[in-house]
Order: C-alpha cells, then sequence, then structure tokens
C-alpha cells in the first residue's frame, strides 16, 4: 500500500507537507469510521484506501462495518431506492426490523471515536447512543439526495439533525436540517490497482482474455450491474451507434455484498446483447482492479448513462486514464464534467448516441476532452484533496465562525 | 514590520450547504441579499481555485448560472464582467449584484424558471488560515519561496487577505511597500489576479519580483 509521500510526484510536495501541517492539529484524535460493508462499492473502497493514509498523517483512524442478515439489506436497497426517488414502500415492520438491527449493532460496537463518523443510512441510527458514548459525530450520505421518497427522507432527517455535522457529495443533496451541512466531493486513488499506471503488456493480456478486440474501437461502462447505472439504455446507446459506425461494447462490473438485485439485472442486460458477438458483459468479481483499469485504459470513449448517480467515481477514474467521457448530468457528475471542455453530459439515450458518434468519428476532439478531464481530475478528485477536506471538515468540529486562524 | 520577514500563510476552504436555492433572477436577488458573505465569496472565487488550470478565467457561479442554465446571456454577461478586483469588501461586491438584478428586474417584467433539478444552490465556506514554515527576509528569498508554496498559499495572499479580511492591499504589495520597493509594490497592487492562472500568476510575480531584486 503506496504512503502519503508517494502522491507527492502527482500533486506536488506542497500539496503533502501542507496535509502535515493541519493534521499537526488533530494529532492524537481518534476517528472512527463505521459502515455497513468492508468489500465492494465506493465508500468500502475510499476507507480501504484512506484509514492508513489518515494514520500515517497521525490521526488515529478506525473502521467498523455493522453486521445484517438479507432481510436487513433488502429493506435498507429499499430505503437506497427510496433515496432515489423510486416509489416503494416501507412499512412500520421494516422500519421496527432495520432500527433493531441497528441497535443491536450498537451494543456490539465499542465507540471509541473523538469523532464517530457513520457513513450512509445503513448504519444512520447508532447515533442513538450519541449521549451515551459521547464525542463529536458525522453523518455522511453518499447517494443522490435530489428527490427522496418525503416519508423515508423524513424518518432519516430525524436522526441526520442528532449528529453535529453532515457531508453530501452535491450541492443539490443538501437537506433541511438544523445542523451543519458541509460538501465533500468523493475521490480515487492515483496509485490503487485501479487507477495506477499499466503496462501496456498486462491491457493487452487482459484484453485478450477477455475477448475484446483491440483493433476496433472500443465503447465502455465500467459499473455495478444496477438499475440506476441503466445498462440497459447503455445497449441501446451502442445499437444506434453500431448501425453507422463500427464499434464494441464493453458493460462491466461486480455487485455489492449489500445489493441484492445485481443478480437480476446482469441477467436482463445478457437478454438484451443476445446475437451481438461485439457487445461483451462482463460479471467481474471483486479484486478485478486490475482489469477494470485494463478495461478503461483500452476504450476509445467511456460511458456513465447513469439514471442516479451518488457522485460517480467511474467518470473520474476514466478522466484519470484521460479517456473522453459521455456521461449524465445526473448527481455529482456535472462537478466532474464541464461539458464540451473535460467531457459530455447528456440527458437521453438520443443525446448520448449522438455525441458516441460524433467522437468516435473526431478522435482529436475526444482527445482533447480527455486530456482537459485528467487535468480537472488531478485538482479535484485525487485522494489527497479528499483526506484535506476530511481533515477541515474534523477541525470544524472543535471551531466556531467563518474564518478560523490555527 | 519594516525589514521584517515576510511570512507565508496557506488557507483552506470547507465548503457548507446552505439548503438554499433559487429557480429565477428574482429569487436569486432575493437570496444574494440574505445569505452570508461567505457565500457571496465563495460564489465569486470558487472557479479560482477548483479550475485554476483553466484560461481564460470561467466567470463567477451567478454568472455561469444565468448564462448556461437560464439563457440569459445578457444578465449573464453583466454578471461575469464585474471587476472583483475593483472592490474591496465582500459587502460591497454583493451590492453590485443586487444593483445589476435590480435594475434588470425593473426592465424586463418577464422572468423564467431553471429546469428542475438545475436551481441555484447557495454554498458558502468556512476559511482555515496556517502559518507556513517559511519566511523571507528579501526579495530574493521571497522570490524563491514563492516558486515552492501551494497555490493555495498564494491564493491566500492575493485575494483571501484583500477582500474577504478587507486589507486596503494584497499582502506581497504590502510588504513591499515596507521594504521601500514603493514601484514593485504599485505594479503588484495593480494586477488584476482575476483574468489570469494562478500558475499563471505565480511566474509573473516571480519574474516582477526578480526584476526589482537586483536594484
Amino acid at each position: 500500500m503506496p504512503g502519503i509521500n508517494d502522491y507527492a510526484p502527482i500533486v506536488g510536495p506542497s500539496v503533502i507537507s501542507e496535509l502535515y501541517l493541519l493534521s499537526q492539529r488533530l494529532a492524537g484524535k481518534t476517528v472512527q469510521n463505521i459502515n455497513s460493508t468492508s468489500v465492494g462499492g465506493g465508500v468500502a473502497e475510499i476507507l480501504t484506501r484512506m484509514i492508513p493514509l489518515l494514520r500515517e498523517l497521525g490521526i488515529d483512524a478506525k473502521w467498523d462495518v455493522i453486521k445484517g442478515n438479507d432481510k436487513f439489506f433488502n429493506i435498507t436497497k429499499k430505503i437506497h431506492n427510496a433515496l432515489h426517488g423510486a416509489n416503494v414502500v416501507l412499512t412500520s415492520e421494516d422500519w421496527d426490523y432495520f432500527l433493531g438491527v441497528n441497535r443491536g449493532n450498537a451494543e456490539e460496537i465499542n465507540f471509541s471515536g473523538d469523532i464517530v463518523f457513520i457513513h450512509d443510512p445503513q448504519p444512520i441510527a447508532l447515533v442513538e447512543r450519541k449521549e451515551q458514548v459521547g464525542g463529536k459525530w458525522i453523518w455522511r450520505g453518499h447517494v443522490d439526495f435530489t428527490n427522496p421518497l418525503p416519508p423515508v427522507m423524513k424518518f432519516l432527517e430525524s436522526y441526520i439533525n442528532r449528529y453535529d455535522s453532515a457531508v453530501f457529495s452535491a450541492p443539490a443533496f443538501a437537506r433541511d436540517v438544523r445542523i451543519p451541512q458541509v460538501l465533500i466531493s468523493p475521490s480515487i486513488d492515483p496509485l490503487s490497482d485501479k487507477n495506477k499506471e499499466l503496462p501496456q503488456e498486462t491491457v493487452n493480456e487482459v484484453l485478450e482474455r477477455l475477448g475484446i478486440d483491440r483493433s476496433r474501437p472500443i465503447v465502455t461502462q465500467i459499473s455495478r450491474f444496477d438499475r440506476l447505472k441503466d445498462p440497459g439504455g447503455v445497449v441501446e446507446v451502442y445499437k444506434k451507434v453500431k448501425k453507422h459506425v463500427d464499434c464494441q461494447l464493453v458493460l462491466a462490473g461486480g455487485g455489492a455484498t449489500d445489493d441484492p438485485e445485481g443478480i437480476k439485472v446482469l441477467e436482463e442486460v445478457k437478454c438484451s446483447a443476445i446475437g451481438d458477438p461485439d457487445i461483451h458483459i462482463i460479471f467481474l468479481p471483486p479484486a478485478s482492479d486490475i482489469e477494470i483499469n485494463a478495461l478503461q485504459r483500452a476504450s476509445t470513449v467511456v460511458l456513465q448513462k447513469s439514471l442516479k448517480e451518488g457522485f460517480g467515481l467511474t467518470v473520474s477514474e476514466a478522466l484519470w486514464k484521460a479517456k473522453p467521457v459521455i456521461a449524465s448530468a445526473v448527481g455529482g457528475i456535472p462537478l466532474q464534467i464541464k461539458h464540451k471542455y473535460s467531457g459530455i453530459l447528456t440527458y437521453s439515450i438520443e443525446g448520448t448516441a449522438h455525441y458516441l458518434k460524433q467522437l468516435l468519428q473526431e478522435p482529436k476532439y475526444a482527445q482533447q476532452l480527455g486530456l482537459n478531464g485528467r487535468e480537472h481530475v488531478k485538482n479535484n478528485f485525487l485522494i489527497t484533496r479528499h483526506i484535506r477536506d476530511y481533515l477541515l471538515l474534523f477541525l470544524s468540529l472543535y471551531h466556531e465562525g467563518d474564518v478560523v486562524y490555527l | 514590520m519594516k525589514n521584517g520577514p515576510f511570512r507565508f500563510y496557506t488557507q483552506y476552504h470547507l465548503v457548507t450547504l446552505l439548503g438554499v436555492k433559487a429557480r429565477n433572477p428574482r429569487e436569486l436577488l432575493d437570496k444574494i441579499k440574505t445569505v452570508p458573505l461567505s457565500s457571496i465569496y465563495y460564489h465569486t472565487h470558487r472557479f479560482l481555485q477548483q479550475h485554476h488550470y483553466l484560461s481564460p478565467e470561467p466567470p463567477n457561479d451567478f454568472a455561469y448560472w444565468l448564462t448556461n442554465i437560464l439563457n440569459m446571456k445578457e444578465l449573464g454577461e453583466l454578471f461575469a464582467s464585474v471587476d472583483t478586483a475593483e472592490f474591496h469588501s465582500m459587502e460591497a461586491l454583493r451590492s453590485r449584484f443586487v444593483e445589476i438584478l435590480e435594475d434588470w428586474l425593473s426592465e424586463n417584467k418577464y422572468t423564467v424558471d431553471c429546469p428542475p433539478g438545475q436551481e441555484f444552490y447557495f454554498s458558502a465556506c468556512k476559511t482555515f488560515i496556517l502559518p507556513m514554515p517559511y519566511s523571507a527576509r528579501n526579495l530574493k528569498e521571497f522570490a524563491e519561496i514563492l516558486r515552492q508554496i501551494s497555490i493555495n498559499s498564494l491564493y491566500f495572499h492575493i485575494f483571501e487577505a484583500r477582500l474577504r479580511l478587507e486589507k486596503d492591499e494584497n499582502d506581497f504589495a504590502a510588504w513591499f511597500r515596507l521594504q521601500g520597493k514603493d514601484k514593485l509594490a504599485e505594479d503588484m497592487s495593480r494586477l488584476d489576479p482575476y483574468t489570469i492562472t494562478l500558475e499563471g500568476l505565480r511566474e509573473k510575480i516571480i519574474n516582477m519580483v526578480r526584476e526589482h531584486a537586483g536594484n
């Protein structure tokens, strides 16, 4: 695992030395992160990379995972879909079960943080223990809160209001709550297996193994098999474009342990691709980061046609590899792409197909979009910026006012 | 302070969300009048740091939203062309935006709402200021340190100190004047830092300082 100083050649030594300056102000503080899964999904991925780096900076960072069975995760999946605006029904029995699992976990967890940092709705009710265990409590919502189902949001807000601070990934996610709300974008790690530079031989080997032809254009969407990522829409886009421009489609992704719907969506997408050997639907097991990296690097254009998106880090991953990206203007994606400057933002299948044809046929324009995108990611969406924002967030819990002299 | 060293500081913003939004110019006016000054500051300076590699420099958030979301090119241009460098306080800058919107609304009775989901969301920022382990005793050292410091440190001494902390001039110009380098101080004060990238600004100041270091 890389150390904090290994990032200096990428972001500059001054950025690293300033992280040390900030972290000195928090020396000895314990930050206890709690979420619902240790593998799969963006939150686990970020915590895996972030915890050792925070520790290296002198913060006593810890990570606990709550336990839950299928019933619990089916309920939290319903909550997740409701936050994305889906019209699902959560019964009082569902809520009771949800709270019961939270309370059971609260009994088992050893709360030891000066700062307790809860991620996403699954463990949100642990805050019931705040009075008893003390410390500062932060809740971070990683999902899209633009248009949540009101009763579900109201229930969650009754818990959010008990925290000291809430964190969201995009300005549109801000809620009408009584506590301070902070904007912190997630990030990618440029030195992780998913994003580090790869030798050409590795890229070739992965493509060959997956049966993808490197001599023709490759259009890729990397994401979990989830309806909200609109894999069916991506296949439609491809079919529209394929009539005019020869290309291959790669839809590749895995599943998180807290997402029971994934397999069902995968089967549906496979059905829609029957009969076209140029559509490659690839279910990746956990620890396929090198494969994802190689697929992104081999792509001619990368798509992220999500219907809803917490942030959409796959966009930053592709931009970091200087790839031209066409993505839906949802969630945090507009923060990553400035339309026609560092990528393309679209609103429909038709629009996505239109721009895909254009980028496949105008490689110089596509290349410039990718290069601009990489620069934007370098300045705003790498893990070093994320660590800095977290340090500031932790400091904000102890300092009042708009301007703080440290 | 005369002959005293120049102590470098750096600063960081933690972005806060106000949960306040506007759908049209009238709502924008109402909210601009009432949001904290740190919000006006954030929306007029965010681009400088987040897109500091972009040249020409993009407009402030208000101008971007009016032009690209509401498609109000004329009003957007009026916002984009506000010369932020001329203002010495955030309250004065706020008043200018209020004046533009009030004038425009008095002459234009029609107004349009943005598409749902593309409202202007007001944010603000909490600023943390820290001393850096660098100080310069003369212009030569100053130029050397200026090359090493982060963009955030440069940003603090040029933008934050003057406009948000309401000092008469930027920190660099003030120190040059104390060193008896009045011409350099004048040149530094006259710079319009809003129309150049931060890296370009760094180079320009280093060159200016080097020219005067030998005098």
